[in-house]
Parts: C-alpha cells; structure tokens; sequence
C-alpha cells in the first residue's frame, strides 16, 4: 500500500507527519511513501533527504491525496482536504472527534477509515509507543520553558561572580502531566528552583524526580478523573486553591501553566489580580490556550505584556520545535504502523479486536465508530488463589523462634561434647581441641574475605586441601605392594591440586587490580 | 630430622597456612596470601619427606615421580583453564581431594603397621570409616558437579522418586556397615564393609548433586570445597597429625561460610539447596500460576543501546552466567573504557550468586583489567540506581527479579536481587525470553522503563561497542 504525507496547510504549521529517517522504516515494513514537494521544508528535511530514503516526491497535494491508500498528516483535514478524500482511504492524523463533530460527518460522509491518534487508549501500557499526546506534550512543556527563559530578562541559575550575586529564577508550574514534568526537567536543569502543583497527589514524587518541589493546597480532596487526567474539584478546594497561587503569583518570577480538563474549557487558575502582583519583567507561559487558557489575560496564539508581565500565549508550541516534534510523531505513527501492519507486508489491517486499534479508529470505512465502548481492566491486579495458598503455607514450615534454635543447637552442642569427653581417649581429646579451636580460626579469618575475591579463596583452599598428601607420603615406605600403589596414586592426585591451586590462584590474583 | 623439628615445621605450616586465608581477605594483601600458602605447603611437604616417618630411597623416588606428573598436570591445567571455565576447574580439584582422601584412608586401614587396642582401635576406624565417606561423597559429588557445570550433564535437577527415603535408607545402610566394619576381627573381615560403604557413598555423592539445580550451582560448589576440607579433617585424626586436623578445618569452615553466604544471597535454607530442586516444594504451580506479568516487551537495537549509553552520566552494568558463557567480558571492559574515558561514570554490580560460583563475575571482570574499585557488591550499589540512567542486564534473570520483591507468591520471594527497575532506563541482553535457572518470569522485562537486546551477548555487545564507536 502507499502512504502519502502531504504539506500541513494549517497556517503557522512547522511540522510534517513523517520524516525521512522513519520513512525508510516504512519502507522496510513493505509500504511505498510518497511526499508532497516542500512537505519537510518548515521542519528542515529537504524533498532531497526523502528522496534519498527511497520515497517518491509528489508535485502537489493533489497528486498524494489521488495516490495514497494511507494519508498520514499532522493536523485533521481542512474542508479542501476533506474534499480530495477517496473512498476506502485510510487517514492518520490529530482529529480531536469530540470537538470536531462537522469534520466526523464530512470524513465518514467520504467513507474512508481514519484514525485518530488523539483517541489512542492511553492507559494502555502497549499503547505508550503510539502515544502522540505525550510526545507532543512533553515538547510543549519544554518549549515553554525555553520561551519563557527568552522573555525573561535573567538568568535561570543562581551565580555568584564578580559582578554581583544573581538570584536563582523562581519558577512554578501548574499542573504536572506529561507537559509539566518536561517543564520541571527543562526549568531544574537551567538551574531554576522549580515548584509545582497538581490537583493530583500521586503526582507528587514524579514532581521530586524531575528535581521540583511539589506544593501541597492546604484541602483534603482526591482530584484523579481516571485516564491519567485531572477533574474538576470542588468548591471548598478551589477556594483554598486560589490562595495557594495567589502566594506563588507573588513569589515567583515565572509560571507555567499546563492545566486541563478533557472535554471542558480549562480552569482558571491565574486571575487579573495574581498577574498585577507579579514582579515587572515575570513571565506567564500559558499552555492551555488553546481551551482558553488558565490565565485570565491570556490572549490564545500570542504573546501579550499586561501588568509588565509578558504573557505567552502560544498554542504552536510543539510546532515551534518542528524538527524534533515531527521526528517524534512520525516515530509515534510508525509504531502504530507495525501495529496495523503485523505482517510487515505493506498492507494494513484495521483489526477492531485490538483494543489500541479499536480506540484508535473512529471511522471504520464510512462508519463512525467513536466513542470506543469501554476498556476492559488491563492485567488482572491480585495473583490468582494458588499462589495466595502457596505463600500461606510457608510460614508454617518455620515453626520454632530463632531463640529455641539457639537454645536447642546449645543443648545438642553440650551433649556431643559430654559424650566425647566421657568416652574418648585422651590422644584424641587433645586432636579434637585442635580441630574445634581451628574451625573458630577459620571462621574468623575467613567472615572478612571480601566478595570479590571468593574464587580465588576457594582455589587456594582447595590447593592447601591437598595437604592431605602428608597422608600418603608418610604411607609410600610401608610395605605391601597395594598400599604402595595407593600411596602413590594419593600423591599424584594431590599433587595436580597442590601446583594447579596455587598456580590458578596466582594466575587469578594477579589480574585483580585498581 | 627428628620428630619434634617436624612437628615444630608443621606448627610453622598451620601459621602459614592460617596468615594465607587472612591474606585473602583483600585485594592487595591476596598475592602475599597466596605466596604464603605456597611457602607453608612447601614446609610441610618437606619436613615430610625429611622426617623419620619417610625412609628408603625407593620412597623417595616414587614421591618425587608422583609429584612429578601430578604437579606437571596441575601447572599445565592452571595454565590452560579459561576464567570462564574456572568452576569446572575447581570443582576437578575438590574431587581430586575427595579421591586421594579414600586412598589414603584405605591404604591405612590395610596398613599391617598400624596397632592399636581397644577404644583407640574403635576410634582409630571409625576415623577411618568417616575420612572414607566423606571422601568418596566428595569425589562423586564433585565429578557431577563438574559434568553439571561444563554441560556435560543437563543443569536441570534430577529428582528420583523418594528421594529422601533413598538418601535416609543410605544413611541406616551406612552406620550399619560401620557397626560391621569396626567390629570386625581382621582386616580382610573389615574390608568388604568398607568396600561397600565406599560405593554407598559413592552413589549418595552422586544422587545429593544430581538432584540440586543450576542455580544453585555456587552453594554446591562452595559445600564441596567444605568437604574436602573435612575430608583432610578426618584424614588428619586418622593419622593423629595436627596440621592435616587443622589445614582441614580451615578449609571446611571456609567453604561453609562461603555455602552459608551463598544461601544468604538466595534467601533459601542450606537444607533445603542440599535437599535439592529449586522450586520443587510446592513452587511448580506458584511459578506458573503467580500474577502474570501485565505489560509489553520493548526490543531495542544495538545502536539504539549505545545512543542510550552515551547520552547516560551513570551506568551500572550487571553481568550474570550469560556474560560467562558468550566470553563477553572483555567487549563489556572496551565498552566501561570508551564510556568512562567519554566522562561516564560506570560500575559494576555483582551478586553474590551471580554465575556458577562465588565470586565468578568478579574474577571474570578482573581477567579483562577491569579495576576492581568500580566492582560492587550489591549492597553498595543498589541504593544508587534510582540516580543511575542505564543499568545494564547482561545475561542474568534471576538475581535482577523484582518479583522477588513484589510477588509473595514467587518462589524466589525474600531473595535479595539487584534493582535493577530503579534506574531511569533498564536494559536486558538476553538471548530469548526464556525464564532463568528458577523457572519463574521475570516482571522486570515488562517493566515501562525497561529495554530488551536480544541476542548473543558478545555479539550484541560488539555491536554496541561498534556503535559507540562510530
């Protein structure tokens, strides 16, 4: 099958929906790829470099949209694009079904099949190799800290040189989803000191792993909505919410709001007053712009300074990173490629069983098949009852206290060596003292032995084990042929472990070095 | 020589003998260590041959032949054997020890010189009878030991019905035997007891190390590295000479702890290894039945591994048998080189009962130069993946287990692992998914943060290195 990647029309749009790097990939799995001219341009891959990765290049949108049995884009389509869909056509791209019920209608209306990236399952763990939101998401939060960083009039880490000491720049970040964490990152890294917030608790060391500091809202309320998002809390919370940004407005020289809740506009978090108490020269970066963002002044797509606060507004942000963006998306497709395509032999399969597939898809050839019905409960949480039956048991085995060990190890102890001592004779006590006094040597010497050198203890004990030869040497003057012969063999035997022990010894502890 | 200038020789051995092990105990002071066991079993041998005890030059002939083509055999082993196959080697030599302790045991026994009366004839067998079982056990357990670990013999463990009953009707067999064999009247009445015994043994040896699994190959090895000590022990009382009494107790305590830091290593009880059969006491169904692992296996490539490996500031590599048996140690010591001359901090971590035997994977990583400073034992090192970016699994399963943490119901549940999970990406060079020694699967592999490099360990490896190179 063919896969055409056309030219984002949307304007302002940077990236392209493969690049070349992956389209060889695509190619491998069996499929032909062909690129409108220029598609690359804005994301700095040239018609040339897809070229060289054997795709075709096509003169215009038209020719790919006439060829391709799969259209790959970044954004939906736009009603000229909807009008070049054929029949059977299968598209891949961002089509938010929810907010876009007119473009659902046009596309099934054109019978083709789309998929639609945004509505891929995300709990699904298989899925997160497919999972474009994240990707993006995690650019956007660290583009919003570079754009912050640019409007910002100071450094980001804390110096002390000969001009003068520099503060470190304070930064908090509402919200911690996959944006905000990549702000955290990208802010802890230039040597900010980070605070962040999330309605979420669980949030809260993913917040203290990028290197930020989670700030609690002083209000008992779980805020989890299911799916990885935020819901909306109540009354009493976003009271004591308010109050809690208001304080960081006031302290912090830069914030960064991720804040969203699907399917609503995004909460206000940031009020025309916080912004007038921020310090002149404060940067907002808002990230929700497009749902009409967290911050009152925001104005969507632009950056505003009100109150002497720059207010960056942008809703491009992952555009704005082109090059990478588009590499990630692509990859993002791919995977999602090789799930279609199991067989790797160019043709694709929309297999509904699948539950990734099944939520990915939301027209099926004509059909609108959004929203998928619900997930069934991914990996049975509790081990089955054999196991359960299976750990039950073991602690029975146990039985008896380390004490009554002790104390019955003792007992048996002292009867051995009042049954030695009543019956041995006196030559063997006096051995036997030895023996007992030299396995308490041997154990203090040895308990030190460093892991480390553990082989080499065993070889060198085994090379001095074979002291037992003493035994045969003293025997070899003995008479008696057969005795003889044993002897000998004994030292023979023994000898190999003597020279052989101490030499591999050797051999071993001299490769042990600093 | 006069018999106390020996004596005072072998007290000088068994001091020698003692500072060698002590020497052992660290890196820089090992050489001198064994330098001092070399210089104190020279003394004993010599004081031997020059004492009273060894007369006639016919004697002394033959001992310098035997010494001759033994230590001949001997230097020419140390000098060929791959650290690798160093296991095998050792478990060779325990079995030689065992060997020469049945020789000798029967060699006294049938000595007309030997007279003693009464209680001290009693004691005088019985010595004998133990040096002889002990022996013989350690003999046949070591030969399977060393088919076991050359794969000469399937690592899987042999588990005859009744087992226990077999090893315990052994064991009555045994002291009957002996109730025979120290009552007897003359030598030659004795003899077939002892005879008998000695096959006894011979087959319990066998049956004990069949029945014991691969992965519990260090705990056997270190066991029989016991026995032979205690073989020379028994041999020492039979003799009534202090410094085999002694030389033997050394080495036996010597490899029990080592057996007992093994078990330790693997949370298990020394009976129940001994026993024999990993997993066996009801764990066959807990292995198959415990919670699957939910997730997916992501596969990664070679150049994918390296991209990750130069990016990383900490990398903590854990080797397992794997490592061993691809002969991949020196590709992993190119890679430490290329990586901590890039700035990369890299270290090793070891399990304690990682490979075949204690302290392999250090001996291994010693044979290719890497210094031992960056080697850790586990306890150093665990706490320190949660800041480390890659650790990397080569060729271990078992020991880098989280279910051993996680999962009640594990067989290897309690055991101390690796973990390996903490670091911000875990990759695991394997050769397929197949499960480890225990037979349990592995959640680690399905772990979101995890990577899996399938392949052959050297080859892989010589991949990465390529790649890092390029």
């Amino acid at each position: 099958m063919k896969i055409g990647v056309p030219k984002e029309v949307h304007a302002g749009e940077q990236r392209v929906a493969t690049v070349p790097e992956v389209a060889e990939k695509l190619i491998k799995l069996g499929f032909s790829v062909v690129v409108e001219t220029g598609a690359g341009d804005a994301a700095h891959f040239a018609d040339e470099t897809y070229r060289a990765a054997g795709c075709e290049i096509a003169a215009d949108a038209a020719a790919v949209w006439g060829q391709a049995d799969i259209v790959m884009k970044v954004r939906g389509p736009t009603p000229a694009e909807v009008g070049m869909v054929r029949e059977g056509q299968a598209i891949i791209s961002f089509i938010w079904p929810a907010q876009n019920p007119d473009l659902m209608q046009q596309l099934a209306g054109r019978k083709a099949t789309v998929l639609a990236i945004d509505s891929l399952p995300r709990t699904l763990s298989r899925a997160q190799k497919m999972d474009a939101l994240t990707s993006m998401a995690g650019i956007s939060g660290y583009r919003a800290v570079i754009e912050a960083a640019n409007a910002f009039g100071r450094y980001f880490n804390g110096q002390v040189t000969a001009a003068g000491k520099i503060p470190p720049a304070k930064v908090f970040i509402a919200g911690a989803g996959v944006a905000g964490l990549a702000a955290i990152g990208t802010a802890a890294n230039l040597g900010a000191i980070v605070r962040a917030n999330d309605t979420r608790a669980e949030v809260a060391d993913q917040v203290i792993s990028m290197g930020g500091e989670f700030v609690k809202v002083d209000y008992e309320e779980e805020g989890s909505g299911g799916g990885g998002y935020a819901k909306v809390m109540s009354e009493g919370f976003q009271q004591a919410q308010r109050e809690m940004y208001a304080k960081q407005a006031r302290e912090a020289d830069i914030i960064i709001t991720t804040a969203l809740i699907p399917g609503k506009p995004a909460p206000r978090l940031i009020t025309a007053e916080m912004v007038k108490s921020m310090k002149p020269g404060s940067v907002i970066v808002d990230m929700a712009g497009e749902q009409g963002g967290n911050c009152e002044l925001t104005e969507p797509g632009q950056a505003v300074v009100k109150h002497g606060v720059t207010i960056i507004g942008y809703t491009d942000l992952p555009s704005r990173l082109a090059k990478q963006s588009s590499t990630m998306y692509a990859t993002n497709l791919l995977h999602m490629v090789e799930d279609l395509c199991k067989t790797k032999d160019g043709v694709i399969n929309v297999n509904m069983e699948d539950e990734a597939i099944r939520g990915l898809t939301v027209i099926k050839d004509g059909e609108i098949t959004w929203p998928p019905p619900a997930l069934k409960p991914s990996a049975p949480p509790a081990a089955p009852k054999a196991a359960a039956v299976a750990s039950a048991k073991k602690p029975e085995k146990v039985g008896m206290s380390p004490k009554t060990r002790s104390g019955i190890a003792f007992a048996l102890g002292a009867l051995v060596f009042y049954w030695v001592g009543a019956h041995a004779p006196a030559a063997f006590l006096a051995h036997f003292t030895v023996f007992v006094l030299a396995c308490f040597v041997g154990y203090m010497v040895v308990w030190n032995v460093t892991p480390a050198l553990h082989t080499p203890l065993m070889s060198v004990t085994n090379a001095i084990s074979s002291i037992i030869a003493i035994g045969a040497l003293i025997q070899i003057s003995s008479p008696g042929f057969f005795l003889t012969v044993l002897a000998w063999l004994a030292i023979a035997l023994t000898a190999v472990n003597m020279f052989g022990g101490f030499a591999v010894t050797q051999r071993m502890l001299a490769m042990f070095r600093k | 020589m006069s018999e106390g200038l020996v004596t005072a020789a072998y007290i000088g051995a068994t001091i020698l003998f003692i500072l060698s092990l002590g020497g052992l105990s660290h890196p820089e002071t090992a050489r001198r260590g064994n330098l001092y066991g070399i210089v104190g079993m020279t003394l004993a041998i010599l004081a031997t041959l020059l004492g009273p005890r060894v007369t006639g030059v016919g004697g002394m002939v033959m001992i310098i032949l035997a010494m001759l083509v033994g230590g001949t055999v001997g230097l020419i082993a140390a000098k060929r054997v791959k650290m690798t196959q160093m296991p095998e080697l050792v478990a060779l030599m325990h079995s030689l020890v065992g060997l020469a302790a049945v020789f000798v045991g029967y060699a006294n026994y049938i000595d007309p010189n030997a007279h003693f009366v009464g209680a001290e004839k009693a004691i005088h067998e019985t010595e004998i009878y133990l040096g002889v079982l002990i022996g013989a056990v350690t003999f046949s357990g070591s030969v399977i030991a060393f088919g076991k670990l050359s794969a000469k013999i399937s690592g899987k463990p042999l588990l005859l019905p009744a087992r226990h009953w077999l090893n315990l009707a052994g064991l009555v067999l045994v002291i009957l035997l002996g109730k025979g064999f120290i009552g007897a009247e003359s030598t030659a009445g004795g003899l077939l007891p002892l005879i008998l015994m000695t096959a006894i043994a011979l087959a319990f040896g066998v049956h004990m190390v069949m029945a014991i699994g691969g992965a519990d190959m260090p705990v056997v090895v270190s066991m029989l590295n016991s026995y032979s000590g205690w073989a020379a022990s028994a041999t020492g009382f039979m003799l009534s000479n202090d410094l085999l009494i002694v030389t033997g107790a050394l080495v036996g305590s010597s490899g029990a702890i080592l057996s007992y830091i093994m078990c330790e290593a693997m949370n298990r009880n020394f009976i129940a290894v001994i026993a024999g059969g990993f997993g066996t006491e009801g764990g066959t169904p807990a292995a198959a039945g415990g919670a699957q692992p939910a997730g997916e296996v992501v596969p990664v490539s070679a150049a994918d591994t390296a991209g990750l490996l130069k990016e990383a500031r900490n990398v903590i590599i854990v080797p397992g048998y794997g490592m061993a048996v691809a002969q991949a140690q020196h590709t992993v010591f190119e890679i430490t080189k290329h990586l901590r001359d890039k700035g990369v901090n890299v270290r090793f971590g070891i399990h304690p009962v990682a490979g075949r035997m204690p302290g392999h994977m250090n001996v291994l990583l010693a044979e290719a130069k890497v210094p031992y400073d960056i080697v850790m034992e586990m306890e150093e090192i665990n706490e320190d993946f949660p800041e480390t970016d890659v650790a990397m699994v080569i060729g271990a399963n078992d020991i880098v287990n989280p279910a051993a943490q996680e999962d009640p119901a594990s067989p290897i549940a309690g055991m101390p692992v690796l973990e390996v999970w903490k670091a911000k990406t875990s990759i695991v060079m394997k050769r397929s998914m197949a499960s480890g020694y225990a037979g349990v699967d592995n959640p680690l592999f399905y772990k979101e943060n995890n990577r899996m490099l399938f392949g052959d360990a050297k080859k892989m490896l010589d991949e990465v290195l390529g790649a890092l190179r390029a």
